[in-house]
């Protein structure tokens, strides 16, 4: 049967496929109608909205006049939305920048390179990537707070996953161990941090911290930023990874015991290693969620690239064009999910067929 | 937190004097702005912070550097303001921040002399014929719901015996549209709010601002207590840009002043010393800041008078010679 529809020609076999999925009963045919209809007219009105209404170039005023998309806005605001406050002349440096951090993750992709070699590439790479970002040996410097838009998104997300890892490793442990004390620490650690929202924890961190401190000494900004999103990952890291080495057979500690290997040994080298392959899809599920999380850093005046793209709005010259500004900002952010989310499946797919 | 408060407040003694110092050795002033406000402070496209806010932050620098790039700018949120100066992450707090007696009196702070003088005003159409807001009896009044704004409008309009009919809604949104589609007569909310909605409409010129302010929001500069010199400074930096006005120097013409025989001109440009001095700074301060800034009026049209898209009118922010409230002690 399949081989026989194979054959007809494209416009016919459409049409068999309308009839059995969406026509194959008076019920099912009105219910498509209808559902055709409201999607036609969904695609329509935003085909309309953009290339029919939409403005190519001129003012604001030729903009609202016309009510369409608005491309002179982007074209006048991406600069900001993308780097923020970053000196003028200086772009080149935070798109290298960038370029780089997505060069490395791009390479790090296939688990057949992760060894040794990779962590060194890192270390590279990291300060190549804070060099070009903060300047100095031969560079002008900028300082953190002009730092902004995607590269401190991507920063903010890449080094919160990066660091929070090793830290769930030991917490998840922690919370596995027999000695009572490690245990009680690291449960009420992970059950308090997971008890608050994100927005509370880098709330402490901006405006309670401060106050402890003495006057005129002031801790950077970011850097506290990034220490809360930290501290807050590695909590959720560590359920993930936890789950992982719950999920190792008994006979691999055994087994390993029987070797007279150590503690550590045993950790290194036999359960670790197995249990983050594992965990690895929930572990990518936990990164989209931190990225997309580390817009919440508005609330405490950083400017990510959801804040770059909120002030831009705040333009007198400007106002009003939200709506252009949310969907451009939203396709940057579907084009990382999404790339992270095909990437998790990938590796599902390849870890599984190799397990079973 | 009743203590830490107490802690701050006692800790802010350390400070007496020693900020102007300490902005000197820094090579840099160090100004609370806000997160973007339209007119106020916002980033213009190529990330420079720009505004009326931004302006005064721009003076104070003049004021003790001569140059008016010497300033970071540290965007600060609603709930961040006030922490910020205590701690002394910012030395000065240019952020449209009403001046009210809890704030003055309990956070640590004081507030200088305003820069802005907002208030509750109408929005009506032009060709409703409405020129007043005692015209507005029987009017449908579009609001935002829960906030101080419809407490004052109803206030307003028992106090002037006149009937209202509020539209009120959940989102500041809804109560533009609602207003747009001919819902209502009128929308209220502060002038410079109401002005930045104007500007995004079709037509901006077919709505008209009525004069009349129904609340006060005096949005004044502020800064750590305990540090008068400092104080001083930024005080007088404010009367100074009034002053300028007053006398009818701007940055065009400043320079064609330098003979003239008027006594308050000749003190306050520094060649009758004095104006310099008893505040520590250059004696030719007050003349810095016109040159290279302007005077008041100067920067209120270009950010959000009639030469920004904002289009405020003076009003209240008028001198007082012509009916407004800025006034400036005698430089003497």
């Amino acid at each position: 049967m399949t081989e026989l529809i194979s054959k007809k020609p494209f416009f016919e076999r459409f049409a068999i496929w309308l009839k059995k999925n969406l026509f194959n009963t008076p019920t099912n045919s009105v219910i498509s109608i209808f559902l055709l209809a409201f999607i036609w007219k969904g695609i329509e009105g935003l085909f309309t909205w953009i290339f029919i209404k939409g403005v190519w170039s001129g003012g604001a005023s030729v903009c609202r006049e016309a009510g369409g998309f608005c491309f002179p806005f982007l074209f006048e605001k991406t600069r900001f939305i993308i780097f923020g406050f970053y000196p003028d002349g200086q772009l080149w440096r935070p798109t290298c920048a960038m370029l780089i951090l997505i060069g490395t993750l791009f390479y790090s992709k296939e688990p057949n390179r992760w060894n040794k070699k990779l962590a060194y590439l890192w270390s590279i790479s990291t300060f190549f990537i804070f060099w070009l970002m903060g300047g100095g040996l031969g560079l002008t410097e900028v300082t953190n707070d002009k730092w902004g838009g995607l590269p401190l998104t991507l920063l903010l997300a890449t080094i919160g996953i990066v660091c929070s890892y090793p830290l769930g490793i030991v917490l998840a442990l922690m919370r596995r161990s027999k000695l009572k004390v490690l245990k009680s620490i690291s449960v009420v650690y992970i059950e308090i941090i997971r008890g608050v929202p994100l927005i509370s924890v880098l709330f402490m961190s901006s405006v309670m911290f401060p106050l402890f401190l003495p006057e005129g000494v002031n801790f950077d900004k970011l850097l506290r930023a990034q220490i809360a999103i930290i501290l807050f990952v590695s909590a959720y890291m560590a359920e993930v990874i936890r789950g992982g080495l719950s999920s190792i057979p008994k006979g691999q500690y055994e087994a390993a015991h029987t070797l007279g290997l150590s503690y550590f040994d045993t950790m290194r080298s036999i359960i670790i290693p197995q249990a983050i392959r594992i965990v690895i899809p929930p572990t990518v599920n936990t990164a989209i969620g931190m990225f997309k999380d580390t817009s919440l850093v508005l609330i405490i005046a950083l400017f990510d690239l959801l804040n770059t793209t909120k002030t831009s709005l705040r333009d007198p010259e400007w106002l009003g064009f939200s709506l252009e500004a949310y969907v451009f900002v939203g396709l940057i952010y579907f084009v990382f999910c999404f790339s992270m989310s095909k990437y998790s499946q990938r590796l599902e797919r390849e870890f599984g067929m190799k397990e079973r | 937190m009743k203590k830490l408060l107490i802690l701050a407040l006692l800790s802010t003694s350390i400070f007496a004097g020693k900020t102007l110092d300490a902005i000197k050795k820094r090579g840099s002033l160090k100004c609370g702005v806000s997160t973007g406000l339209p007119g106020f402070s916002y980033p213009d496209s190529k990330g420079n912070w720009v505004g009326i806010d931004v302006d005064f932050c721009k003076a104070l620098s003049i004021a003790i550097f001569g140059n008016g790039s010497r300033v970071k700018y540290v965007s600060l949120n609603a709930q961040q303001r006030f922490t910020a100066l205590q701690s002394g992450e910012i030395d000065v707090l240019s952020r449209n921040t009403t001046n009210t007696l809890s704030r003055d009196t309990s956070t640590g702070l004081n507030f200088t002399t305003p820069l802005y003088y907002d208030g509750q005003a109408f929005m009506v159409r032009k060709k409703s014929g409405i020129t007043s807001a005692k015209q507005l009896n029987g009017a449908s009044v579009c609001t935002q719901q829960g906030t101080t704004t419809e407490l004052n409008m109803s206030d307003y309009f028992r106090a002037n015996r006149m009937k209202l009919r509020p539209v009120v809604f959940e989102s500041n949104d809804e109560v533009v549209q609602s207003f747009v589609k001919g819902r209502c007569d009128a929308f209220t909310t502060d002038a410079s709010g109401l002005a930045a909605e104007r500007s995004k409409f079709k037509k901006p010129e077919d709505f008209v601002i009525l004069p009349e302010i129904i609340s006060k929001e005096p949005l004044a500069p502020a800064v750590r207590q305990g540090d008068d010199e400092w104080f001083d400074i930024v005080k007088w930096t404010m009367f100074a840009l009034i002053q300028a006005e007053e006398l009818g120097l701007n940055s065009k013409n400043v320079d064609t002043f330098k003979k003239s025989k008027d006594p308050r001109i000749k003190r306050f440009l520094g060649r009758t010393p004095g104006v310099g001095k008893s505040i520590n700074l250059d004696e030719k301060w007050a003349y810095n800041v016109v040159k290279k800034l302007g005077n008041y009026g100067e920067i209120y049209e270009a950010n959000i008078g009639m030469n920004s898209p904002l289009k405020l009118k003076r009003g209240l922010n008028s001198l007082w010679t012509n009916g407004g409230l800025m006034y400036s002690p005698p430089f003497r």
